[in-house]
Protein backbone atom coordinates (compact mmCIF):
# COMPACT_ATOMS: atom_id res chain seq x y z
CA UNK A 1 0.00 0.00 0.00
CA UNK A 2 2.66 2.54 0.59
CA UNK A 3 4.47 1.68 -2.56
CA UNK A 4 1.17 2.79 -4.10
CA UNK A 5 0.75 5.97 -1.95
CA UNK A 6 4.33 6.70 -2.99
CA UNK A 7 4.15 6.94 -6.57
CA UNK A 8 0.40 7.98 -6.65
CA UNK A 9 1.81 11.22 -4.66
CA UNK A 10 5.09 11.40 -6.50
CA UNK A 11 2.76 11.69 -9.79
CA UNK A 12 0.47 14.34 -8.43
CA UNK A 13 3.74 16.26 -9.15
CA UNK A 14 5.21 14.76 -12.06
CA UNK A 15 1.64 15.83 -13.92
CA UNK A 16 0.74 19.29 -13.52
CA UNK A 17 -2.19 18.24 -11.51
CA UNK A 18 -1.00 18.32 -8.13
CA UNK A 19 0.39 22.41 -9.06
CA UNK A 20 -3.07 22.59 -11.20
CA UNK A 21 -5.07 21.98 -7.64
CA UNK A 22 -2.56 23.75 -5.40
CA UNK A 23 -2.58 26.78 -7.30
CA UNK A 24 -6.46 26.91 -7.82
CA UNK A 25 -6.32 26.02 -4.12
CA UNK A 26 -4.20 28.23 -2.66
CA UNK A 27 -5.80 31.18 -4.88
CA UNK A 28 -8.78 31.54 -3.74
CA UNK A 29 -8.15 30.54 -0.53
CA UNK A 30 -5.38 33.42 -0.30
CA UNK A 31 -8.59 35.74 -1.67
CA UNK A 32 -11.07 34.99 1.05
CA UNK A 33 -8.36 35.09 3.80
CA UNK A 34 -7.68 38.85 2.61
CA UNK A 35 -11.64 39.54 2.41
CA UNK A 36 -12.85 38.00 5.54
CA UNK A 37 -10.18 38.26 7.84
CA UNK A 38 -7.72 41.27 6.73
CA UNK A 39 -10.41 43.17 5.57
CA UNK A 40 -12.70 42.41 8.31
CA UNK A 41 -10.15 42.35 10.71
CA UNK A 42 -11.12 38.72 12.07
CA UNK A 43 -9.09 36.43 13.68
CA UNK A 44 -11.88 33.66 13.19
CA UNK A 45 -10.60 31.67 10.13
CA UNK A 46 -14.31 29.39 9.97
CA UNK A 47 -15.45 32.20 7.41
CA UNK A 48 -12.98 31.97 5.42
CA UNK A 49 -12.80 27.42 5.20
CA UNK A 50 -16.77 27.22 5.02
CA UNK A 51 -16.15 29.43 1.66
CA UNK A 52 -13.52 27.20 0.94
CA UNK A 53 -15.44 23.87 1.27
CA UNK A 54 -17.72 24.93 -1.51
CA UNK A 55 -14.20 25.30 -3.69
CA UNK A 56 -13.00 22.07 -2.54
CA UNK A 57 -16.29 20.56 -3.74
CA UNK A 58 -15.78 21.93 -7.04
CA UNK A 59 -11.53 21.04 -7.22
CA UNK A 60 -11.83 17.79 -5.66
CA UNK A 61 -12.92 16.09 -9.20
CA UNK A 62 -9.15 17.43 -10.31
CA UNK A 63 -7.52 15.11 -7.40
CA UNK A 64 -9.42 11.95 -7.61
CA UNK A 65 -10.88 11.78 -11.37
CA UNK A 66 -8.10 9.78 -12.42
CA UNK A 67 -6.89 7.73 -9.47
CA UNK A 68 -8.90 4.36 -10.56
CA UNK A 69 -9.98 5.63 -14.12
CA UNK A 70 -6.74 5.57 -15.73
CA UNK A 71 -5.20 2.77 -14.72
CA UNK A 72 -8.00 0.81 -16.12
CA UNK A 73 -8.20 2.85 -19.16
CA UNK A 74 -4.30 2.42 -20.33
CA UNK A 75 -4.60 -1.44 -18.42
CA UNK A 76 -1.81 -0.49 -16.32
CA UNK A 77 -4.28 -2.20 -13.49
CA UNK A 78 -3.10 -5.32 -14.82
CA UNK A 79 -0.01 -5.01 -13.05
CA UNK A 80 -1.71 -4.14 -9.90
CA UNK A 81 -3.75 -6.51 -9.84
CA UNK A 82 -1.80 -9.17 -10.84
CA UNK A 83 0.86 -8.15 -8.20
CA UNK A 84 0.99 -9.80 -4.80
CA UNK A 85 -1.61 -6.31 -3.36
CA UNK A 86 -4.61 -6.80 -2.43
CA UNK A 87 -7.33 -4.27 -3.84
CA UNK A 88 -7.67 -2.76 -0.80
CA UNK A 89 -3.95 -2.20 -1.00
CA UNK A 90 -4.90 -0.26 -4.19
CA UNK A 91 -7.46 1.97 -3.43
CA UNK A 92 -6.67 2.78 -0.06
CA UNK A 93 -2.84 3.69 -1.37
CA UNK A 94 -4.44 5.68 -4.13
CA UNK A 95 -7.24 7.24 -1.57
CA UNK A 96 -4.53 8.69 0.98
CA UNK A 97 -2.61 10.14 -1.64
CA UNK A 98 -4.90 12.27 -2.65
CA UNK A 99 -5.56 13.29 0.99
CA UNK A 100 -2.07 13.59 1.43
CA UNK A 101 -1.77 16.44 -1.21
CA UNK A 102 -5.37 18.13 0.45
CA UNK A 103 -3.14 18.03 3.80
CA UNK A 104 0.27 18.98 1.63
CA UNK A 105 -2.30 22.46 0.51
CA UNK A 106 -3.65 22.94 3.72
CA UNK A 107 -0.25 23.15 5.31
CA UNK A 108 0.67 25.85 3.55
CA UNK A 109 -2.49 28.05 4.83
CA UNK A 110 -0.60 27.63 8.19
CA UNK A 111 1.09 30.72 7.17
CA UNK A 112 -2.29 32.61 7.61
CA UNK A 113 -2.51 31.30 11.12
CA UNK A 114 1.17 32.60 11.54
CA UNK A 115 -0.15 35.83 10.16
CA UNK A 116 -3.00 36.24 12.40
CA UNK A 117 -0.95 34.66 15.76
CA UNK A 118 1.08 37.99 14.88
CA UNK A 119 -1.26 40.51 13.89
CA UNK A 120 -4.49 39.66 15.87
CA UNK A 121 -2.37 40.28 19.60
CA UNK A 122 -3.31 43.95 20.04
CA UNK A 123 -2.26 45.82 22.94
CA UNK A 124 -5.67 47.20 23.65
CA UNK A 125 -7.83 44.53 23.18
CA UNK A 126 -5.73 41.59 23.65
CA UNK A 127 -5.26 37.82 21.78
CA UNK A 128 -7.89 37.19 20.02
CA UNK A 129 -6.44 33.92 18.78
CA UNK A 130 -8.31 31.14 19.72
CA UNK A 131 -6.05 28.05 19.18
CA UNK A 132 -8.99 25.20 19.65
CA UNK A 133 -11.31 27.11 17.02
CA UNK A 134 -8.53 27.22 14.52
CA UNK A 135 -7.68 23.44 15.14
CA UNK A 136 -11.25 22.08 14.88
CA UNK A 137 -11.58 24.27 11.57
CA UNK A 138 -8.43 22.92 10.50
CA UNK A 139 -9.36 18.89 11.95
CA UNK A 140 -13.45 19.64 10.19
CA UNK A 141 -12.03 20.65 6.84
CA UNK A 142 -9.41 18.02 6.60
CA UNK A 143 -12.42 15.41 7.21
CA UNK A 144 -14.79 16.81 4.96
CA UNK A 145 -12.25 16.72 2.44
CA UNK A 146 -11.91 13.13 2.90
CA UNK A 147 -15.39 12.43 2.52
CA UNK A 148 -15.24 14.25 -0.55
CA UNK A 149 -12.45 12.06 -1.93
CA UNK A 150 -13.67 9.02 -1.09
CA UNK A 151 -16.64 9.59 -3.39
CA UNK A 152 -14.42 10.68 -6.06
CA UNK A 153 -12.75 7.67 -5.71
CA UNK A 154 -15.54 5.43 -6.10
CA UNK A 155 -16.63 7.32 -8.96
CA UNK A 156 -13.16 6.99 -10.54
CA UNK A 157 -13.66 3.28 -9.86
CA UNK A 158 -17.16 3.16 -11.65
CA UNK A 159 -15.84 4.59 -15.28
CA UNK A 160 -13.16 4.10 -17.57
CA UNK A 161 -13.26 7.91 -18.40
CA UNK A 162 -12.17 10.51 -16.22
CA UNK A 163 -14.57 13.03 -17.88
CA UNK A 164 -17.06 11.20 -16.64
CA UNK A 165 -15.82 10.58 -13.28
CA UNK A 166 -15.13 14.19 -12.53
CA UNK A 167 -18.71 15.09 -13.59
CA UNK A 168 -19.77 11.82 -11.66
CA UNK A 169 -18.24 13.15 -8.64
CA UNK A 170 -18.89 16.37 -8.66
CA UNK A 171 -22.79 15.60 -9.14
CA UNK A 172 -23.00 13.12 -5.92
CA UNK A 173 -21.03 15.48 -4.03
CA UNK A 174 -23.44 18.77 -4.83
CA UNK A 175 -26.05 16.61 -3.79
CA UNK A 176 -24.98 15.46 -0.64
CA UNK A 177 -24.45 18.62 0.26
CA UNK A 178 -28.09 19.90 -0.81
CA UNK A 179 -29.70 17.17 1.11
CA UNK A 180 -29.31 19.35 4.26
CA UNK A 181 -31.45 22.17 2.66
CA UNK A 182 -33.43 19.54 1.02
CA UNK A 183 -34.46 18.28 4.29
CA UNK A 184 -36.09 20.44 6.18
CA UNK A 185 -38.70 21.09 2.86
CA UNK A 186 -40.28 17.86 2.76
CA UNK A 187 -42.53 15.82 5.03
CA UNK A 188 -42.31 12.91 4.76
CA UNK A 189 -45.21 10.50 6.06
CA UNK A 190 -45.08 8.83 9.70
CA UNK A 191 -43.73 5.46 8.39
CA UNK A 192 -41.04 6.78 5.95
CA UNK A 193 -39.26 9.32 8.69
CA UNK A 194 -36.67 7.10 9.02
CA UNK A 195 -35.66 7.94 5.33
CA UNK A 196 -35.23 11.30 7.14
CA UNK A 197 -32.56 10.08 9.41
CA UNK A 198 -30.79 7.92 6.76
CA UNK A 199 -30.04 11.33 4.55
CA UNK A 200 -29.38 13.29 7.21
CA UNK A 201 -26.54 10.60 7.79
CA UNK A 202 -25.49 11.50 4.51
CA UNK A 203 -25.25 14.68 4.65
CA UNK A 204 -21.57 15.37 5.55
CA UNK A 205 -22.01 19.27 5.83
CA UNK A 206 -24.10 19.02 9.20
CA UNK A 207 -20.92 18.03 10.83
CA UNK A 208 -18.26 19.98 9.29
CA UNK A 209 -20.68 22.98 10.80
CA UNK A 210 -20.17 21.67 14.37
CA UNK A 211 -16.47 21.67 13.89
CA UNK A 212 -16.45 24.87 12.04
CA UNK A 213 -18.03 26.19 15.45
CA UNK A 214 -15.31 24.79 17.12
CA UNK A 215 -17.33 21.86 18.53
CA UNK A 216 -14.71 19.02 18.25
CA UNK A 217 -16.46 15.74 18.66
CA UNK A 218 -14.95 11.84 18.27
CA UNK A 219 -18.04 11.28 17.57
CA UNK A 220 -18.05 13.73 14.47
CA UNK A 221 -14.27 11.83 14.10
CA UNK A 222 -15.51 8.64 14.12
CA UNK A 223 -18.36 9.59 11.47
CA UNK A 224 -16.19 10.86 8.66
CA UNK A 225 -13.69 7.96 9.08
CA UNK A 226 -16.16 5.21 8.87
CA UNK A 227 -18.08 7.37 5.68
CA UNK A 228 -14.89 6.99 4.06
CA UNK A 229 -14.87 3.50 5.16
CA UNK A 230 -17.90 2.59 3.51
CA UNK A 231 -17.17 4.64 0.50
CA UNK A 232 -14.20 2.91 -0.34
CA UNK A 233 -15.25 -0.20 0.85
CA UNK A 234 -17.95 0.09 -2.13
CA UNK A 235 -14.96 1.33 -5.07
CA UNK A 236 -13.00 -2.11 -3.71
CA UNK A 237 -16.01 -3.94 -4.44
CA UNK A 238 -16.76 -2.24 -7.78
CA UNK A 239 -13.18 -3.23 -9.06
CA UNK A 240 -13.56 -6.75 -7.65
CA UNK A 241 -16.78 -6.84 -9.34
CA UNK A 242 -15.72 -6.04 -13.05
CA UNK A 243 -13.21 -9.05 -12.45
CA UNK A 244 -16.05 -11.28 -12.43
CA UNK A 245 -18.01 -9.60 -15.02
CA UNK A 246 -19.83 -11.84 -17.55
CA UNK A 247 -20.97 -8.39 -19.67
CA UNK B 1 3.52 -25.71 -11.55
CA UNK B 2 0.58 -24.26 -13.10
CA UNK B 3 -2.93 -26.80 -12.89
CA UNK B 4 -5.56 -25.50 -15.20
CA UNK B 5 -8.28 -27.08 -14.33
CA UNK B 6 -11.82 -26.75 -16.40
CA UNK B 7 -12.48 -23.32 -16.39
CA UNK B 8 -14.85 -21.26 -18.47
CA UNK B 9 -15.16 -17.88 -18.90
CA UNK B 10 -18.86 -16.31 -20.37
CA UNK B 11 -19.15 -12.84 -21.74
CA UNK B 12 -23.06 -12.86 -22.06
CA UNK B 13 -24.27 -15.60 -23.74
CA UNK B 14 -20.46 -16.04 -25.41
CA UNK B 15 -17.97 -18.20 -23.89
CA UNK B 16 -14.53 -16.46 -24.77
CA UNK B 17 -12.90 -19.86 -22.89
CA UNK B 18 -15.05 -23.14 -22.60
CA UNK B 19 -13.65 -25.67 -20.29
CA UNK B 20 -9.93 -25.35 -21.06
CA UNK B 21 -8.10 -27.95 -19.05
CA UNK B 22 -4.01 -27.78 -19.39
CA UNK B 23 -0.86 -28.34 -17.35
CA UNK B 24 2.56 -26.04 -17.30
CA UNK B 25 5.10 -27.88 -16.43
CA UNK B 26 7.88 -26.59 -14.39
CA UNK B 27 11.00 -25.74 -17.11
CA UNK B 28 9.36 -26.00 -20.02
CA UNK B 29 8.62 -23.19 -23.11
CA UNK B 30 5.17 -23.45 -23.61
CA UNK B 31 3.55 -21.94 -26.73
CA UNK B 32 -0.13 -21.00 -26.62
CA UNK B 33 -1.41 -20.72 -30.15
CA UNK B 34 -4.53 -19.78 -31.20
CA UNK B 35 -6.18 -16.84 -34.00
CA UNK B 36 -6.87 -13.78 -33.04
CA UNK B 37 -10.00 -13.85 -30.95
CA UNK B 38 -9.41 -17.42 -29.52
CA UNK B 39 -9.57 -17.13 -25.79
CA UNK B 40 -5.61 -16.67 -25.33
CA UNK B 41 -5.56 -12.86 -23.53
CA UNK B 42 -8.91 -14.32 -21.61
CA UNK B 43 -6.71 -17.34 -20.56
CA UNK B 44 -3.55 -15.45 -19.66
CA UNK B 45 -5.54 -12.95 -17.34
CA UNK B 46 -7.69 -15.87 -15.79
CA UNK B 47 -4.70 -17.73 -15.03
CA UNK B 48 -2.71 -14.56 -13.45
CA UNK B 49 -5.59 -13.51 -11.33
CA UNK B 50 -6.59 -10.64 -13.10
CA UNK B 51 -10.13 -11.38 -14.09
CA UNK B 52 -12.15 -14.37 -12.19
CA UNK B 53 -13.09 -17.67 -14.18
CA UNK B 54 -16.49 -18.36 -14.46
CA UNK B 55 -15.92 -21.85 -13.57
CA UNK B 56 -12.99 -24.11 -12.98
CA UNK B 57 -9.92 -23.77 -10.90
CA UNK B 58 -6.36 -22.41 -11.78
CA UNK B 59 -3.45 -23.18 -8.72
CA UNK B 60 -0.30 -22.44 -9.31
CA UNK B 61 2.54 -24.48 -7.50
CA UNK B 62 -0.60 -25.77 -4.97
CA UNK B 63 -1.81 -22.19 -4.44
CA UNK B 64 -5.80 -21.29 -5.43
CA UNK B 65 -5.77 -17.79 -7.59
CA UNK B 66 -8.82 -17.63 -5.77
CA UNK B 67 -8.37 -18.76 -2.24
CA UNK B 68 -4.57 -17.82 -1.89
CA UNK B 69 -3.73 -15.03 -4.26
CA UNK B 70 -1.02 -13.42 -2.62
CA UNK B 71 1.23 -16.49 -2.92
CA UNK B 72 -0.43 -17.88 -6.64
CA UNK B 73 0.76 -14.15 -8.22
CA UNK B 74 4.02 -14.22 -6.04
CA UNK B 75 5.25 -16.95 -8.11
CA UNK B 76 4.42 -15.41 -11.61
CA UNK B 77 5.91 -12.34 -13.76
CA UNK B 78 2.98 -11.49 -16.16
CA UNK B 79 3.57 -9.30 -19.20
CA UNK B 80 0.10 -8.45 -20.96
CA UNK B 81 -0.75 -8.00 -24.45
CA UNK B 82 -0.22 -4.25 -23.74
CA UNK B 83 2.56 -3.38 -21.19
CA UNK B 84 1.35 -1.93 -18.19
CA UNK B 85 3.39 1.11 -18.08
CA UNK B 86 3.15 4.08 -16.31
CA UNK B 87 4.35 6.87 -18.80
CA UNK B 88 5.19 9.54 -16.78
CA UNK B 89 8.00 7.58 -14.98
CA UNK B 90 11.67 7.15 -15.88
CA UNK B 91 12.38 3.62 -16.31
CA UNK B 92 14.31 3.42 -12.76
CA UNK B 93 11.42 4.92 -11.08
CA UNK B 94 8.66 2.61 -12.39
CA UNK B 95 10.76 -0.67 -12.15
CA UNK B 96 11.55 0.24 -8.45
CA UNK B 97 7.68 0.77 -8.26
CA UNK B 98 7.22 -2.70 -9.66
CA UNK B 99 9.77 -3.66 -6.89
CA UNK B 100 8.01 -2.37 -4.13
CA UNK B 101 4.19 -3.95 -5.17
CA UNK B 102 6.23 -7.06 -5.51
CA UNK B 103 7.61 -7.29 -1.77
CA UNK B 104 11.48 -7.10 -3.23
CA UNK B 105 13.73 -6.90 -0.50
CA UNK B 106 15.10 -3.09 0.10
CA UNK B 107 17.94 -4.24 0.08
CA UNK B 108 18.42 -6.49 -3.23
CA UNK B 109 16.46 -3.91 -5.16
CA UNK B 110 20.15 -2.34 -6.86
CA UNK B 111 21.69 -5.49 -7.27
CA UNK B 112 17.95 -7.02 -8.64
CA UNK B 113 17.23 -4.17 -11.37
CA UNK B 114 21.24 -4.45 -12.27
CA UNK B 115 20.58 -7.90 -13.14
CA UNK B 116 16.94 -7.59 -15.02
CA UNK B 117 18.17 -4.08 -17.17
CA UNK B 118 21.55 -5.82 -18.31
CA UNK B 119 19.43 -9.32 -19.27
CA UNK B 120 16.61 -7.52 -21.13
CA UNK B 121 19.35 -4.95 -22.24
CA UNK B 122 17.39 -1.26 -21.30
CA UNK B 123 20.77 -0.18 -18.84
CA UNK B 124 21.79 2.52 -21.45
CA UNK B 125 17.47 4.13 -21.01
CA UNK B 126 16.70 3.44 -17.26
CA UNK B 127 17.21 7.27 -16.48
CA UNK B 128 15.02 8.14 -19.51
CA UNK B 129 11.15 8.96 -19.54
CA UNK B 130 8.94 5.75 -20.50
CA UNK B 131 6.67 7.89 -22.68
CA UNK B 132 10.01 8.59 -25.16
CA UNK B 133 10.82 5.37 -25.44
CA UNK B 134 10.39 3.36 -28.53
CA UNK B 135 8.46 0.39 -28.86
CA UNK B 136 10.96 -2.61 -28.81
CA UNK B 137 12.58 -0.66 -25.44
CA UNK B 138 8.59 -0.45 -23.90
CA UNK B 139 8.32 -3.86 -24.81
CA UNK B 140 11.29 -4.78 -23.11
CA UNK B 141 10.13 -3.13 -19.95
CA UNK B 142 7.08 -4.64 -19.68
CA UNK B 143 9.41 -7.58 -19.58
CA UNK B 144 12.08 -6.19 -17.37
CA UNK B 145 8.57 -5.73 -14.83
CA UNK B 146 7.23 -9.56 -15.36
CA UNK B 147 10.54 -10.83 -14.08
CA UNK B 148 11.08 -8.74 -10.74
CA UNK B 149 11.09 -10.64 -7.69
CA UNK B 150 12.35 -13.53 -10.17
CA UNK B 151 9.07 -15.49 -10.41
CA UNK B 152 9.51 -19.01 -11.17
CA UNK B 153 6.66 -18.31 -14.14
CA UNK B 154 7.02 -16.10 -16.73
CA UNK B 155 3.66 -15.32 -18.87
CA UNK B 156 4.24 -13.34 -22.04
CA UNK B 157 1.27 -12.59 -24.09
CA UNK B 158 2.07 -12.00 -27.19
CA UNK B 159 5.53 -10.13 -26.44
CA UNK B 160 6.13 -9.32 -30.83
CA UNK B 161 3.79 -7.92 -31.78
CA UNK B 162 4.23 -4.24 -33.69
CA UNK B 163 7.60 -5.33 -33.18
CA UNK B 164 10.37 -4.58 -36.61
CA UNK B 165 11.92 -7.72 -37.37
CA UNK B 166 15.12 -7.64 -36.36
CA UNK B 167 13.39 -6.75 -32.26
CA UNK B 168 11.61 -9.42 -32.99
CA UNK B 169 14.52 -11.39 -33.82
CA UNK B 170 15.94 -10.29 -30.22
CA UNK B 171 12.97 -10.67 -28.39
CA UNK B 172 12.79 -14.14 -29.29
CA UNK B 173 16.38 -14.54 -27.96
CA UNK B 174 15.79 -12.98 -24.90
CA UNK B 175 12.91 -16.05 -24.16
CA UNK B 176 15.10 -18.31 -24.74
CA UNK B 177 17.26 -17.24 -22.70
CA UNK B 178 14.55 -16.53 -19.51
CA UNK B 179 13.37 -20.22 -20.82
CA UNK B 180 17.11 -21.48 -18.90
CA UNK B 181 16.19 -20.89 -16.13
CA UNK B 182 11.89 -19.61 -15.87
CA UNK B 183 9.19 -21.89 -16.93
CA UNK B 184 7.80 -19.13 -19.67
CA UNK B 185 4.39 -19.28 -21.34
CA UNK B 186 4.50 -17.67 -24.44
CA UNK B 187 1.03 -16.50 -26.17
CA UNK B 188 1.52 -16.04 -29.79
CA UNK B 189 -0.47 -16.27 -32.96
CA UNK B 190 2.60 -16.23 -35.24
CA UNK B 191 2.94 -20.10 -36.13
CA UNK B 192 6.81 -20.21 -36.56
CA UNK B 193 7.43 -17.92 -33.32
CA UNK B 194 6.14 -21.11 -31.40
CA UNK B 195 7.80 -23.27 -33.39
CA UNK B 196 10.42 -21.32 -32.91
CA UNK B 197 10.68 -20.96 -29.29
CA UNK B 198 8.65 -23.91 -27.57
CA UNK B 199 8.85 -27.38 -26.99
CA UNK B 200 5.15 -27.65 -26.47
CA UNK B 201 1.98 -26.47 -27.54
CA UNK B 202 -1.38 -25.97 -26.40
CA UNK B 203 -3.33 -25.20 -29.24
CA UNK B 204 -6.48 -22.86 -28.13
CA UNK B 205 -9.77 -22.23 -31.13
CA UNK B 206 -12.31 -20.18 -30.58
CA UNK B 207 -12.38 -20.86 -26.71
CA UNK B 208 -11.68 -24.41 -26.65
CA UNK B 209 -8.33 -26.12 -26.58
CA UNK B 210 -8.12 -28.08 -29.18
CA UNK B 211 -4.96 -30.10 -28.99
CA UNK B 212 -1.73 -30.13 -26.44
CA UNK B 213 1.88 -31.76 -27.24
CA UNK B 214 5.13 -31.29 -28.58
CA UNK B 215 5.77 -30.47 -31.87
CA UNK B 216 7.22 -33.22 -32.97
CA UNK B 217 4.07 -35.62 -31.87
CA UNK B 218 1.38 -32.64 -33.63
CA UNK B 219 3.28 -32.89 -36.67
CA UNK B 220 3.89 -37.13 -36.81
CA UNK B 221 -0.01 -37.75 -35.68
CA UNK B 222 -1.49 -35.38 -37.98
CA UNK B 223 -0.31 -37.07 -41.04
CA UNK B 224 1.32 -40.49 -42.46
CA UNK B 225 2.42 -39.43 -45.32
CA UNK B 226 5.82 -36.88 -46.21
CA UNK B 227 4.99 -34.85 -49.24
CA UNK B 228 7.92 -33.34 -51.39
CA UNK B 229 7.93 -31.06 -54.66
CA UNK B 230 10.15 -32.18 -57.29
CA UNK B 231 11.09 -30.07 -61.05
CA UNK B 232 12.47 -32.53 -63.85
CA UNK B 233 13.18 -31.70 -67.51
CA UNK B 234 11.22 -33.94 -69.06
CA UNK B 235 8.28 -34.96 -70.68
CA UNK B 236 5.45 -34.31 -68.32
CA UNK B 237 3.44 -38.23 -68.85
CA UNK B 238 6.54 -40.27 -68.67
CA UNK B 239 8.15 -38.53 -65.82
CA UNK B 240 4.86 -38.82 -63.74
CA UNK B 241 5.01 -42.48 -64.93
CA UNK B 242 8.36 -43.34 -63.26
CA UNK B 243 7.88 -41.34 -60.24
CA UNK B 244 4.69 -43.68 -59.47
CA UNK B 245 6.99 -46.39 -60.32
CA UNK B 246 8.89 -45.82 -57.31
CA UNK B 247 7.59 -48.04 -54.40
CA UNK B 248 6.53 -46.09 -51.43
CA UNK B 249 4.81 -43.12 -54.00
CA UNK B 250 0.84 -42.79 -52.89
CA UNK B 251 0.08 -39.99 -55.00
CA UNK B 252 1.60 -37.52 -57.93
CA UNK B 253 0.05 -34.04 -59.07
CA UNK B 254 1.26 -32.27 -61.72
CA UNK B 255 1.64 -28.72 -60.30
CA UNK B 256 1.97 -27.03 -63.84
CA UNK B 257 4.97 -25.17 -65.92
CA UNK B 258 7.60 -22.94 -63.50
CA UNK B 259 10.32 -22.87 -65.72
CA UNK B 260 11.05 -23.65 -69.32
CA UNK B 261 10.75 -27.31 -70.94
CA UNK B 262 10.26 -28.43 -67.03
CA UNK B 263 7.25 -29.80 -64.93
CA UNK B 264 6.35 -29.46 -61.37
CA UNK B 265 5.24 -32.66 -59.67
CA UNK B 266 4.11 -32.43 -55.92
CA UNK B 267 4.82 -36.27 -54.66
CA UNK B 268 3.09 -37.87 -51.79
CA UNK B 269 4.65 -40.97 -50.13
CA UNK B 270 4.92 -42.83 -46.92
CA UNK B 271 6.31 -41.56 -44.14
CA UNK B 272 8.61 -44.50 -43.29
CA UNK B 273 9.87 -45.05 -46.88
CA UNK B 274 12.68 -42.46 -48.37
CA UNK B 275 11.94 -42.41 -51.78
CA UNK B 276 14.64 -39.87 -52.73
CA UNK B 277 17.27 -41.69 -53.31
CA UNK B 278 15.45 -44.36 -55.59
CA UNK B 279 13.47 -41.62 -57.36
CA UNK B 280 16.90 -39.85 -58.06
CA UNK B 281 17.87 -42.79 -59.58
CA UNK B 282 15.23 -44.05 -61.44
CA UNK B 283 15.34 -40.40 -63.32
CA UNK B 284 18.77 -39.96 -64.14
CA UNK B 285 18.97 -43.21 -65.68
CA UNK B 286 16.06 -42.15 -68.19
CA UNK B 287 17.58 -39.15 -68.98
CA UNK B 288 15.39 -36.38 -67.13
CA UNK B 289 17.41 -33.99 -64.94
CA UNK B 290 15.90 -33.09 -61.71
CA UNK B 291 16.11 -29.79 -61.10
CA UNK B 292 14.81 -29.15 -57.69
CA UNK B 293 13.90 -31.37 -54.81
CA UNK B 294 12.18 -29.95 -51.70
CA UNK B 295 10.82 -31.72 -48.87
CA UNK B 296 7.39 -30.16 -47.75
CA UNK B 297 7.07 -31.08 -44.23
CA UNK B 298 3.78 -30.61 -42.64
CA UNK B 299 3.97 -27.83 -40.74
CA UNK B 300 2.23 -26.09 -38.17
CA UNK B 301 0.37 -24.20 -40.31
CA UNK B 302 -1.43 -27.11 -41.58
CA UNK B 303 -1.56 -28.10 -37.99
CA UNK B 304 -3.25 -25.09 -36.88
CA UNK B 305 -5.56 -25.13 -39.91
CA UNK B 306 -6.38 -28.53 -40.02
CA UNK B 307 -6.91 -28.21 -35.92
CA UNK B 308 -9.36 -24.83 -36.13
CA UNK B 309 -11.16 -25.80 -39.28
CA UNK B 310 -12.35 -29.25 -38.05
CA UNK B 311 -13.70 -27.14 -34.93
CA UNK B 312 -15.07 -24.86 -37.06
CA UNK B 313 -16.88 -27.06 -39.17
CA UNK B 314 -18.37 -28.94 -35.98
Amino acid sequence: MLAIWKREVQNYFLTPIGYVFMGIFLLVGGIFFFLYNIMSASADLSTMFSNLSYLFMLAVPILTMKLLSEEKRNKSDQLLLTSPRSIWDIVLGKFLAACTVLLMTMAVTLVYVIVIAVYANDPIYGNSVNVGLIISNYLGFFLLGCGYIAIGTLMSALTENQVSAAVLTLGVNMLLQMIESILPQITLPDGLSFLNVGFSWLSMYTRFYQFAAGILSIANVIYYVSLCGIILFLAVRVIDKRRWSEG
Amino acid sequence: MIEIQNISKKYGDKYAVKDATFTIKKGEILGFLGRNGAGKSTTMNIVTGYISATSGKVTVNGHDILEDPREAKRCIGYLPELPPLYMDMTVDEYLRFVCAIKDVKKSYVKTHLDDITELVRITDVRKRLIKNLSKGYKQRVGIAQALIGNPEVVILDEPTVGLDPRQIIEIRKLIKELGEDHTVVLSSHILHEVADVCERVVIINQGSIVAQDTLDNLTKNISETSRFRLRVAGPEREVQKLIRDVPGTRTVDQMGVKEADTFDFLVEADRNTDIRRPLFQSLAKAGYPMLMLRPMDIELEDIFLQLTNERGEE
